[in-house]
């Protein structure tokens, strides 16, 4: 019997939530580690009961939770994240230098083949490796070492790396992002890096067309088509067809193109989603009517998916994280808000319902499917 | 043996529930030196209390013994008298912030 597990990190705790593949009842669990800030937790593609969690308290720092049980039960591995040599300096809010300094891991991704890999991207930006399942990790340093690094400039939510790609096709073929410094790709397993953000245009820094400076939120892809990359950008969508060589802004009819997260429906490479949020300085949706748009084009064609979702009154955010895709048949679509509500599609997004309610702000949502 | 007061974060971590701690020290029973018997006997609270690498305090985690504010000590700083001989606990607190 098939089923599905999402893995749901907040403000205060992760939630592990799960259903059959009918996806119509759910069982939830939770919290775990109740009063701690977890950004990201998933699982190893490779072995979906190893899951790995990044668990953060501006108190007591950083750790990281291995399970290998699904998400029953948890061990603190290694949290011991060292820049590589001397760290050296990017560029503070004001303009000035400003030193690197370890602040939290925004997002894990586990190897698509060993569930002892495990790439970290953390704020301040950079990219970390463990091969040992978690009990040691070690920057990988070319990234920060392309040579833009001293420019590099933190968004308002710090100078965080929140996006990791890795292609099927080729192990060596990364791709990360950063806010704020752009988009990045790697064709040899990480030792070198190349910005990849040439047609993004962003007006809110001085050289609208910089090689690195913008903003970017979320990148999206479909295993089947790994040249082929979504973004959802502070402002703008966009889309490649070339590893990022060459991106050409998608966001057609949408009402406005800001937001966070971006996502491809398992089974069709063109269908993508977002959720449009008013503007950079009010993050909420329009109208306080919450809508996902869909585009079964790739890009510049969306309709509104509103059947389930609340239309009035409504003022959540969507965080970059917080929405996931499984791969039944039909594709589910899930994504949580800063309100506490996680909404799941067992139809590919026709229709919504509110899977759990009144969490605490939802920063991450990822789900496994499970054969 | 030094007894340890632990926040609640730190002793779910720790997993030693509501009960205060019992370090035994290897040098002298200095402020720097309860801080190594507490990672020593716990090493899941490495760089929860202390950076790793310069071993600066947490800004929001506190030192209090005896009623004194050690936060700002030095590591070799001498435990008072009532900690070193038990009378009294360390006390890692997690500060008041927020709203």
């Amino acid at each position: 019997m098939s089923g599905v597990r999402v893995l749901v990190g907040t403000r205060k705790g992760a939630f592990v939530l799960t259903a059959d593949g009918k996806r119509d009842r759910w069982d939830v669990s939770g919290p775990f580690f109740g009063g701690w800030e977890l950004y990201h937790l998933k699982g190893s593609p490779a072995d979906p009961n190893r899951i790995y969690a990044s668990q953060s308290s501006g108190w007591f720092g950083q750790m990281i939770q291995r399970s290998t049980d699904g998400g029953k039960t948890w061990e603190p591995v290694g949290n011991n994240f060292v820049y590589d040599g001397v760290p050296g300096t990017h560029q503070w809010y004001d303009g000035t230098p400003h030193p690197w300094e370890f602040k939290r891991v925004w997002h894990l991704e586990p190897s698509l083949t060993d569930p002892d890999t495990v790439y970290a991207g953390v704020e301040d930006a950079a990219l970390f490796r463990t091969t040992d399942g978690g009990q040691t990790w070690s920057e990988m340093p070319g990234l920060r070492g392309h040579g833009s690094g001293p420019n590099w400039a933190p968004g308002a939510g710090g100078l965080c790396l929140h996006t990791i790609l890795l292609d099927p096709s080729d192990p060596q073929r990364m791709f990360i992002a950063i806010s704020a410094a752009g988009a990045f790709r790697s064709d040899n397993g990480g030792i070198t890096w190349k910005p990849i953000n040439r047609g993004l245009h962003s007006q809110y820094i001085p050289n609208p067309t910089a090689e690195v400076g913008h903003c970017v939120h979320r990148l999206a892809m479909h295993r089947s088509r790994p040249s082929t990359l979504f973004m959802q950008k502070h402002w703008d969508v966009l889309r490649t067809d070339d590893a990022g060589d060459q991106w050409t802004e998608v966001s057609g009819n949408l009402p406005t193109d800001f937001g966070f997260v971006i996502d491809v429906h398992a089974h069709e490479p063109e269908t993508i989603y977002v959720v449009p949020i008013k503007s950079d300085s009010e993050h909420y949706p329009m109208d306080g009517a919450l809508r996902v748009y869909r585009s079964r084009s790739g890009g510049n064609e969306w309709e509104a998916l509103t059947k389930g979702l609340p239309q009035q009154n409504c003022y959540v955010n969507v965080l970059r994280d917080a929405m996931s895709i499984d791969s039944l048949d039909k594709c589910g679509v899930y994504f949580g808000t800063t309100g506490g509500q996680v909404y799941a599609s067992a139809d590919g997004g026709d229709s919504w319902n509110a899977i759990v309610q009144n969490l605490p702000p939802v920063v991450s949502v990822e789900v496994q499917t499970l054969s | 043996m030094i007894r340890v007061v632990l926040p609640a974060h730190l002793r779910t971590l720790a997993r030693v529930g509501n009960e205060e701690l019992q370090v035994q020290l290897a040098g002298p029973p200095t402020l720097g030196g309860v801080l190594d018997a507490i990672e020593a006997s716990y090493p899941v609270l490495r760089g929860t209390i202390r950076d790793y690498g310069t071993e600066k305090r947490r800004p929001f985690v506190r030192f209090f013994a005896c009623e004194q504010d050690l936060s700002h000590e030095a590591p070799n700083t001498p435990l008072p008298d009532a900690v070193i001989n038990g009378k009294e606990p360390f006390l890692v607190v997690g500060a008041t912030a927020g709203g």
